[in-house]
């Protein structure tokens, strides 16, 4: 118990563990894994804030359950058992988003399902879950669906303003940002007509998940231009 | 082997709970967002936006205000539900054993027929409501839906409300009382019977246009025998 007591629940490594996926360590940009579902669902922000949400839910809890059983785990069936963690919390999204918001489970359809194979959830388990303790695995699980979540949001906030003209579409603070305006539609900046703006369209590529590959690109380019620490010196 | 059957055994039973638990719910869920589809093709005469609506109210208003009713290809009714026919299942059957659903909706304006059209996209299968005034022939709304439509581009047949709109106040039949359906084409030349594509999304579009001609077609017995 004594030596229980000397270590802080939220000390210096603790805070690490939630920065540093966010940052220098971050899984899309850095680690580039899971890319394939930020390709597809970053078209409205609403979808990538649902997918961040889902994924940091199952990130953090397929982590704490491993690192809770990982003395038990027989090395032989390591990978199997880590399936079944994720694939039971993976079910348990997709029936509580059917159950509570079918629109956007419509929506997202078969990438919740997916991320069963999100290579940053079985990232996450073999590399830190399975050697470490539970409040630590937890933790680095949190950490590394918001180092996710953030990239989703960024390339998702760019892809709606520039490629539909709106933000958050299809939840309940809809905002219509840019386009024309019309009876059923009114734009905060309306491009109709005769107005300063009418040169302007959306640009349809960056509703394509094609463009979501640029911006990481970009981001990454950005992120390695900025970050000293992932120069590489080779 | 015995850590991965008693895994295996708590996993199943904590999804069993799960789904036993949420089925009931899923599956209101997914008859009100299929009754949302269709009155959003009689949205402009709705007294409350449809977004603004509950749920309880949705499913109210179909309960007090919408007869359903399921055809043949003869036009007649026939037993079974409208709004538990899947459109999918029933264009994978021969052409004359086929059923179609009907919605009637009274308003205040008289009855609005509501048909159901299904068809082929671009890359995958695209399906609609079209709402028909009183009179069988003018368009009172439309509302679409797609499953894998280029987001963007024939996407946009559902995402852009004022796509739908387009088609409110078009003819199905021609002055002398000949079936002509609503083409999408990209420049209107008949303002009655066309309406204004989505650029970029013109195979999409001729998809729609298909559509239409021959969903609309299998209800012209009944609208025959049913006329005002």
């Amino acid at each position: 118990m004594a030596d229980k007591e000397k270590t802080p629940l939220f000390g210096p490594k603790e805070k690490r563990l939630l920065w540093d996926p966010i940052n220098d360590n971050n899984p899309i940009t850095v680690q580039v894994l899971g890319v394939c579902s930020a390709l597809a669902v970053t078209s409205l922000v609403y979808k990538s804030v649902v997918m961040a949400i889902a994924v940091i839910f199952v990130l953090a809890f397929a982590n704490l359950i491993t690192s809770l059983i990982r003395n038990y785990i027989p090395s032989q069936v390591r990978m199997i058992a880590q399936l079944v963690i994720i694939a039971t919390l993976v079910t348990i999204v997709e029936l509580t988003l059917k159950a509570t918001n079918y629109a956007i489970y419509k929506e997202l359809s078969v990438f919740i399902g997916l991320i069963i194979t999100n290579c940053i959830v079985m990232g996450r388990l073999e590399a830190y879950a399975l050697a470490n303790k539970p409040w630590q695995s937890f933790l680095d699980g949190i950490g590394n669906g918001l180092g996710y979540g953030v990239i989703l949001i960024i390339v998702g906030v760019i892809r709606e303003i520039f490629g539909k003209g709106t933000l958050f579409a299809g939840s309940p603070i809809q905002m219509n940002i840019i386009g024309k305006s019309n009876d059923l539609v009114q734009y905060w900046i309306n491009t109709s007509g005769d107005s300063m703006m009418s040169w302007y369209s959306n640009n349809g590529l960056l509703a394509l998940p094609v463009s979501s590959l640029f911006l990481i690109g970009i981001l990454i380019w950005w992120q390695r231009g900025k970050n000293k620490k992932l120069i590489d010196i080779s | 082997m015995k850590f991965t059957v008693i895994m295996t055994i708590i996993a199943g039973l904590i999804l069993a709970g799960m789904f036993y638990a949420t089925e009931p719910i899923a599956k209101k869920n997914a008859a009100v967002f299929k009754k949302r589809a269709i009155l959003s093709s009689i949205s402009s005469m709705l007294d409350k936006p449809l977004k603004q609506m509950s749920d309880d109210e949705v499913i109210a208003l179909f309960t007090e205000k919408m007869e359903q009713k399921v055809l043949n290809m003869k036009g007649e009714a026939v037993e079974g539900s409208a709004e538990n026919l899947s459109m999918a299942a029933e264009a994978k059957l021969k052409e004359a054993d086929r059923k179609l659903p009907i919605f009637i909706y009274n308003s205040k304006d008289g009855t609005v027929n509501i048909v159901g059209v299904y068809g082929n996209g671009l890359w995958d299968k695209i399906w609609g409501y079209v709402a028909l005034k009183s009179d069988n022939k003018t368009i009172a709304g439309t509302s679409f839906d797609h499953r894998g439509e280029t987001p963007g581009l024939g996407a946009e047949i559902k995402d852009d409300p004022t796509f739908a709109y387009r088609f409110i106040g078009k003819t199905i039949l021609d002055d002398a009382g000949k079936y002509t359906s609503v083409s999408v084409m990209k420049k209107v030349t008949d303002g009655d019977h066309q309406v204004d594509g989505i650029g970029g999304a013109t195979l999409t579009g001729d998809g729609v246009t298909e559509m239409m001609v021959r969903g609309i077609e299998y209800y012209l017995p009944y609208f025959q025998k049913n006329k005002n």
